[in-house]
């Protein structure tokens, strides 16, 4: 993957470095505006509307600046530090967690040649490292020197951990049928694939939809979100291993929960809906490729939305699961069904080449 | 020693010694004959109004009464409280005796001068419980006299047999009565402050306890009312018509 | 040393012997503090729960933050005046603490209240049962995880309450009953628009069934858990859903005879034999369903006549005792009123109050359960503060 996305939109062809700084700038203000706009639309809004009532209405039209609103009233709080806290692991819990939602946007794919970097183990690699986020959450715990934070933080280990299994298998049968583990490659793969030999109706979603349904599950449970919310259940633990950090602190938490939201819900449409690619959309547009790149960032903000939505209105109905259950739930269902899948899916590809 | 005095026959529970009143049901009737026959003389006395039973047994047979009554099929724990039969000294408004008499000549003052209520009443602090069947659907209550406490000979706590070993939830009442009124309950396994911080002085429900809101500020019902200039002053002070 | 500065080193000196008893219990296992400022808790109640890993073997609860000494007060206080004490007992339901009351006063008494004035104070009785239960729907769902359903709980009790002020003046606390009746009849239209929002109760209703009743997860979390035996729910005097969750089939609406007008609609009396938590949700959903049909019931057949029976202008109770009890919307509710035949006010009122027996059972049920069940129990046990410490 050679092409500069600087270059392609802004005709700028700049040295590698400066190129990939540019990138990065880039995919730090798409997660952050992910975040962002997951926040507004689904955490004030949507769920306001559920549950009958209206949510942010005074800042700006329809609450719309209450992020401006939020995010200033956190940066302008006390730092607050217990006495007792651990001084460096409490600091930099927060900022191991975002880091590691910060590095799966390297390689989520927003357009045809919108990547920061297209690594040829793509998917592997943004697994493994969101999967660093456990790190953080366990050190926020220990060092809060609060009980409630630490049962909080084990709890979120246990469910990560336990979560992170169904996560991998299921998009092994995706890998499988794309063959490659780059998500270039695997949008690709969607564009190309033939269902029943009709064309263009290839997103994996359908022959992987269990794989789909699995995925979006243990999403949901990698993000901490009911029903899989035990460790930051409010109701028992006000907010789990979070529970001691308040203001800057706390808005880097925030974010890098619904930055990892936004981002899981892109590895979801480039693995399952097909990212960036609708039917139309995979021959070069000649001379109009840079509304091509246009369309595709914005088919896969699209999907995003689609699938944040989904993650939010399944947060919001459901009660949650006690920790055994979840557990349970991992274990003995999730992992199994995603051991079939991957079986099954051998077996029709295999069935299908030979 | 004073009886409460009804002033008319309705309603409410009327006050009569030991047997003359009939039983509002047969089954009530039942549950008295029960208690009677196997606490022989521990039950002291028993009072029927028009549709509940009152028993009082002897301070030994407290326990053995409630003993008694579960095997009847009383087996529901209402609540175990106490009641401090010693009038309240100041805080106005009328009340039965003169309020110029001497003290010591009022009733409610002293032993063997307390009010008492129905099925009568020795001491000064009672204790009392109710207890319910909840498949035949009568009620009781059961009452015991408790002692004098300060007041009395020797001027310690009053004291009571503990329900706990047969009714566990009888712990939170015997709990908030020994906390209130300061009266012990022989075999309750840890009497310890209910709804007082730690170490509260004094026992609050004790009608020799000050309400410090009323120490400040008499009871509003002793306000005077002025009339409207014109209008007859009240014949009473504090005397509102109700609408 | 006076009275006030008695007390204050009184309360210094309780709180040093807290800190101490806290002190002592940090020996083995880790002690968890739940209140008395937790989400969680339905007001200021704290359970203090010794852990050994993630579950409890020993809980105990510490009430009194919010005792106002209302058993003291009443004695200092007009017949009249009490119920505007009593109301803020239970204050989700609260015209229902001041009926037994003045019934007890009424039979002390001997006057009886006009069939108009029974009937209505059964409708409101009915309707405060509603706001309450509606209220505990939403929010046991919320303690276990369902952010959702709350809101729809206090949406649907806005109208309810909107229709207690509406008749009474007040949505929280009416202190609209009086010896002898009511203080004042219904307000035109009043009827329609009960009967419309019963409607919209049992509309909610459906709506959490399908929301939470048919809920595998709601199921899983609150099937088996905090199952409480028959025997021992009476031994600790549990009453109400509570008691009728646990297979005991008593309700004092059905079962003692009572001057209101339970008696003249046609209704059930809904029990569980599982004595779990899910057993208590389901209890309380069917009851609310079954009060809205009552209140319908006995609008439809609402007497006419006066509002109050002829009372003295000066309330003056004879000398007696009696004890009446109504099946609140907690439980059981009693009031032992002992009069002395002085005017003024009782000479002891003994408030009995369901969340008081409900919430002993606590110690006992709390062992060996898990954290997060702790607040199912706790919730679906479901105590008002108010009631605990009166």
């Amino acid at each position: 993957m050679t092409g500069v996305l600087a270059g392609t939109f802004l005709g700028i062809h700049a040295a590698y470095w400066n190129a990939t700084v540019l990138r990065l700038v880039l995919a730090l203000g798409l997660a952050l505006t992910g975040a962002g706009t997951f926040v507004y639309v689904y955490l004030f809004k949507m769920v306001s509307h559920l549950q009958s009532r209206l949510g942010p209405m005074e800042t700006g039209p329809h609450g719309s600046l209450q992020l401006m609103a939020e995010v200033v009233k956190f940066i302008q709080k006390e730092d607050i530090f217990p006495r007792k806290a651990d001084r460096w692991v409490f600091a930099g819990a927060p900022f191991v967690v975002i880091m590691s939602t910060l590095l799966i946007y390297v390689v989520i794919p927003v357009g045809p040649r919108g990547v920061v970097s297209g690594l040829d183990v793509g998917i592997l690699y943004a697994l493994a490292v969101s999967s660093i986020s456990v790190i953080g959450v366990l050190m926020a715990g220990w060092a809060s020197a609060n009980k409630y934070s630490l049962i909080g933080a084990l709890r979120a280990a246990g469910q990560l951990i336990a979560y992170e299994l169904p996560l991998v298998l299921a998009i092994v049968g995706v890998v499988m049928q794309a063959g490659s583990l780059n998500l270039q490659t695997i949008v690709a793969a969607q564009a190309h694939f033939k269902l029943f030999g009709v064309g263009g109706i290839g997103l994996f979603v359908i022959p992987q939809l269990v794989g789909f349904f699995i995925f979006l599950v243990s999403a949901q449970a990698e993000l901490t979100q009911t029903p899989f919310d035990m460790p930051i259940a409010e109701s028992e633990l006000v907010a789990g291993y979070m529970t001691e950090y308040s203001g800057m602190r706390f808005l880097v938490f925030f974010i890098g929960e619904f930055a990892t939201a936004f981002a899981l819900a892109g590895l979801a449409s480039v693995l399952f809906l097909g990212g960036w690619w609708l039917p139309g959309m995979g021959a070069h547009w000649g001379h109009l490729a840079w509304a091509r790149e246009a369309v595709g960032t914005g088919v896969m903000f699209a999907k995003v939305m689609l699938i944040g939505f989904v993650i939010f209105w399944v947060r919001f109905t459901l009660p949650r699961f006690r920790e055994d259950q979840l557990q349970a739930f991992a274990w003995k269902f999730l992992i199994p069904l995603s051991l079939v899948n991957i079986l099954v899916t051998g077996i029709a590809k295999v069935a299908a080449h030979g | 020693m004073s009886r409460l005095v009804p002033e008319s026959d309705a309603g409410g529970a009327t006050v009569t010694d030991s047997g003359e009143a009939a039983a509002p049901s047969a089954r009530i009737g039942e549950v008295v004959d029960g208690l009677r026959a196997a606490l022989g003389d521990g039950l002291i006395a028993h009072h029927y109004s028009a549709r509940d039973a009152w028993v009082r047994v002897a301070p030994g047979s407290w326990r053995e009464a409630a003993r008694v009554s579960r095997e009847l099929g009383l087996s529901y724990l209402s609540f175990v409280s106490a009641i401090d039969w010693k009038q309240a000294p100041g805080l106005g408004g009328e009340k039965l005796w003169d309020p110029d008499a001497e003290e010591g000549d009022a009733p409610g003052d002293g032993p063997g001068r307390w009010l008492t209520g129905v099925a009568g009443g020795e001491t000064r602090f009672q204790v009392f419980a109710r207890l319910h069947d909840v498949v035949r659907h009568v009620g009781l209550t059961l009452k015991v006299d408790a002692g004098d406490g300060p007041d009395g000979p020797g001027g310690g706590a009053p004291r009571a047999e503990s329900w706990v070993p047969l009714f566990r939830g009888a712990d939170w009442h015997e709990r908030e009565c020994w906390e209130m009124y300061g009266i012990e309950f022989d075999g309750h396994p840890g009497l310890r402050h209910l709804y007082l911080p730690g170490e509260f002085e004094g026992f609050p429900l004790r009608k020799d306890f000050p309400l410090l809101a009323r120490e400040v500020k008499p009871w509003p019902g002793l306000v005077n009312v002025e009339g409207l200039p014109g209008e007859d002053e009240p014949t009473e002070s504090g005397d509102v018509e109700p609408e | 040393m006076s009275v006030s500065e008695q007390q204050k080193a009184a309360y210094v000196a309780g709180q040093a012997a807290d800190a101490r008893v806290r002190f002592e219990l940090e020996t083995e296992g880790m002690t968890l503090n739940i209140g008395p400022q937790h989400p969680a808790t339905h007001g200021t109640l704290r359970v203090i729960v010794r852990l050994d890993g993630e579950q409890v073997v020993w809980a105990d609860p510490v009430a009194g933050y919010m005792h106002r000494g209302y058993e003291k007060l009443c004695e200092v206080r007009d017949y009249a005046q009490v119920t505007t004490l009593v109301n803020r007992i239970d204050w989700l339901g609260s015209f229902c603490n001041e009926v037994p009351f003045i019934l007890a006063a009424e039979e002390l008494m001997g006057i009886e209240a006009p069939p108009r004035a029974q009937y209505i104070r059964t409708v409101l009785f009915e309707m405060g049962r509603v706001a309450n239960l509606t209220l505990f729907l939403g929010d046991m769902a919320a303690q276990v995880g369902a952010l959702t359903p709350v809101f729809y709980a206090f949406r649907d009790r806005e109208y309810v309450l909107n229709l207690i002020e509406a008749a009474t003046g007040g949505r929280f606390h009416p202190n609209f009953d009086r010896i002898g009746g009511l203080k004042e009849d219904l307000p035109k239209g009043w009827i329609d628009e009960t009967k419309l929002v019963m409607r919209k109760i049992r509309h909610f209703c459906d709506e959490i069934d399908d929301l939470l009743i048919g809920n595998r997860i709601f199921e899983e979390r609150c099937r088996g858990i905090g199952v409480i035996p028959r025997d021992v729910a009476l031994e600790y005097g549990l009453s109400g859903a509570n008691a009728r969750a646990s297979g005991i089939d008593w309700d004092l609406r059905r079962d003692e005879p009572s001057v209101l007008a339970w008696k003249d609609a046609d209704w059930k009396v809904w029990t569980h034999p599982d004595g779990d938590s899910f057993a208590r949700y389901w209890v309380r959903q069917q009851e609310v369903r079954e009060s809205t049909r009552i209140v319908e019931q006995l609008l439809d057949g609402l007497p006419s006549g006066p509002i109050r029976a002829k009372t003295p202008a000066r309330i003056r109770v004879p000398a007696g005792e009696t004890y009446v009890h109504t099946e609140n919307p907690l439980g059981e509710m009693g009031y032992y009123v002992v009069s002395d035949g002085s005017p003024g006010g009782p000479f002891r009122c003994k408030i009995r109050t369901p969340s008081f027996s409900n919430v002993s059972i606590v110690p006992w049920l709390l062992r060996g359960v898990y954290v997060p069940d702790v607040i199912t129990i706790l919730a679906s046990l479901y105590f008002i503060l108010g009631d605990i410490d009166r």
